[in-house]
């Protein structure tokens, strides 16, 4: 749609003018949010539309109530990444590279797993756990948790593997290094982009994790945020500003990689989702 | 080291394909224990008996069919299904075309339109159950901010019960996910756009087709395939929804919001009933199976004959 470049200069800034009203408007709950966290009696009449006398008391009561949830996501969602890169990384390499016999059908059966219900996984993962005492366990959550970003992780590894010339794992192979050496030296370096934005989002995912949280917990042991900002609102609600204060600290991560990793984020929704 | 390599060599076929397979074997193992383990453990369920007491003793004897005859004799399963449609439908059709139109516009390349595109994408990275949370408050009947905008522009006087009414509750958690949908649609389909040859509309142009008619002509048509892959994936990702409704309204009010997602969540994990949360699990991953093969047989068979 270039033709429309040639516009004046007075339609190219109308158009930023509408783009910013768009962005106000989409972006009210967020700013509704930070707002309502930074006003300390917002608790129960509706908060200010702009916090006159900003204060952080609310992260205080939030910190001091979830800041242990907020290490538990971390945590579980740092494991996750670290489980779904070390299976899918190899996964991926062997898919894209070896021609396996019945290669293809694998790759199709990740596709077909995002089409899987969360609950449906937990339903029947709960009685596994119960008999295995991965209930109420950080080992069984991480697990659980990887599921998440596995299939997007090999789907977008592949698509990138694809792409390697195999003479350079063959030369690295006649200098004396074993097939899996190679991998690690010269395929892993080379596909770092690759990596960093599926980790990235397996994080997210993680991070985000509700249902299997929920549902893989019946104690607050291994207590994720989400799962802490869901019981906070659970019952009655009477400090809406510690909860909101709760909420800001949850969507950090997501504003954090928005900003620095913008790359990686707008490479992984292309590269997840048309391959 | 090169002793190494002439071992490798003189390696047997069968062995290096064994190795090579090694590369695969633990993420196909994984994959079978947390997506294929479960799809079949939960067909066996469905005709297990499950009490709270299975939690201690681990015996849920076979009871046949008895679980789908209690979930299809309950009348919510039929509203829990219409209800998942409904949002299903109606999130997938506001997130499209919302989507669709916010590519469009920002195709036309303007001052800030990069940075401003990116930061749109924050209310789909955000965890879903902080937006269900957010909105909460915002939705709330009398202490809600969207009430009290809607006072104040006089489009309605007596506060709208967004969240507490039967009749209004689904509408309301539909226009959450549409929220939090709109990035992820116009990304895509942004990407779409940029694909398409210069040329085409060049030719539109000269031909005098105006923006409409380019837009249905063309635009349309060549963006089929990514349209195909946005709603297919946008289907099987709503259709499960079970985060956002559990924290925008736990299902109610009156089971007015109830989905197969919670309705699979009640029965099994706060009923304790495994069994019948099953049969429900059953139909929900039916009716994604179902809907994915015939979306995509009939783009195909589509695609075929326009050729």
């Amino acid at each position: 749609m270039r033709q429309r470049t040639s516009r004046s200069p007075v339609a190219r800034w109308g158009s930023t003018v509408v783009a910013l009203l768009v962005l106000a408007v989409m972006l009210f709950p967020v700013y509704w949010m930070v707002s309502t966290a930074l006003q300390p009696h917002s608790s129960i009449a509706s908060a200010d539309l702009i916090p006159t006398s900003p204060s952080l008391d609310n992260f205080r009561t939030a910190l001091d109530s979830q800041g242990g949830s907020l290490v538990t996501s971390l945590v579980v969602a740092l494991g996750a990444v670290v489980v779904c890169l070390a299976l899918a990384a190899p996964a991926a390499y062997g898919l894209a590279q070896f021609g396996l016999r019945g290669g293809r059908s694998i790759v199709f059966g990740t596709l077909i797993t995002q089409m899987v219900p969360g609950i449906v996984v937990a339903n029947a993962l709960y009685s596994a756990y119960a008999e295995l005492g991965l209930v109420n366990s950080y080992l069984g959550l991480i697990l659980a948790d990887a599921s998440l970003g596995l299939p997007f992780a090999i789907v977008l590894l592949r698509a990138f593997m694809v792409s390697i010339p195999s003479e350079v794992v063959e030369a690295a192979m006649v200098d004396g290094a074993n097939r899996f050496t190679a991998f690690v030296r010269i395929v892993l370096p080379m596909s770092r982009n690759a990596l960093i934005t599926s980790g990235l989002f397996a994080f997210l995912f993680a991070w985000a994790d509700f249902v299997f949280a929920l549902t893989l917990n019946t104690t607050d042991d291994v207590r994720p945020v989400t799962l802490g900002l869901y019981q906070f609102i659970g019952a009655h609600v009477s400090d809406w500003g510690a909860v909101m204060a709760t909420a800001v600290l949850s969507a950090i991560p997501a504003a954090i990689l928005l900003v620095v990793a913008q790359k990686y984020i707008a490479a992984g929704i292309a590269g997840g989702s048309i391959k | 080291m090169s002793r190494t390599t002439e071992r490798s060599r003189a390696r047997s076929p069968r062995v290096r394909a064994l190795y090579r397979w090694l590369f695969v074997l633990p993420a196909l193992l994984y994959m079978l224990a947390f997506f294929g383990y479960p799809l079949v453990r939960n067909v066996l369920m469905s005709f297990q008996e499950f009490t709270p007491r299975t939690y201690f003793t681990g015996e849920a004897p076979f009871n046949g069919l008895e679980n789908w005859r209690a979930v299809f004799d309950d009348p919510l399963l039929k509203d829990a299904f219409w209800q998942t449609m409904v949002f299903t439908v109606g999130s997938l059709v506001g997130q499209f075309t919302l989507g669709m139109a916010l590519a469009v516009f920002f195709s036309r390349r303007f001052r800030l339109s990069g940075p401003v595109r990116a930061v749109l994408l924050l209310p789909w990275l955000v965890p879903m159950v902080v937006s269900a949370v957010v909105w909460r408050r915002i939705m709330d009947e009398d202490h809600g901010v969207l009430n009290s905008f809607l006072e104040t522009v006089g489009l309605s006087s007596d506060g709208v019960p967004w969240l507490s009414s039967p009749s209004v509750a689904l509408l309301s958690v539909i226009l959450v996910n549409v929220w939090i949908g709109i990035p992820f649609n116009m990304v895509i389909l942004y990407g779409g756009l940029q694909e398409i040859p210069e040329e085409l509309y060049e030719a539109a142009a000269l031909d005098g087709a105006g923006p409409w008619r380019t837009f249905w002509r063309i635009t349309l048509p060549m963006l089929r395939p990514v349209v195909t892959v946005v709603l297919v994936l946008g289907f099987m990702s709503t259709v499960k929804i079970l985060d956002l409704v559990l924290a925008l309204t736990g299902g109610g009010p009156a089971d007015s919001t109830q989905t197969l997602g919670t309705l699979t969540y009640q029965l099994s994990f706060l009923r304790l009933d495994f069994g019948q949360g099953a049969v429900v699990g059953n139909i929900l991953i039916v009716i994604s199976a179902v809907f994915a093969v015939l979306y995509l047989r009939a783009n195909r068979a589509d695609q075929g004959s326009g050729r």
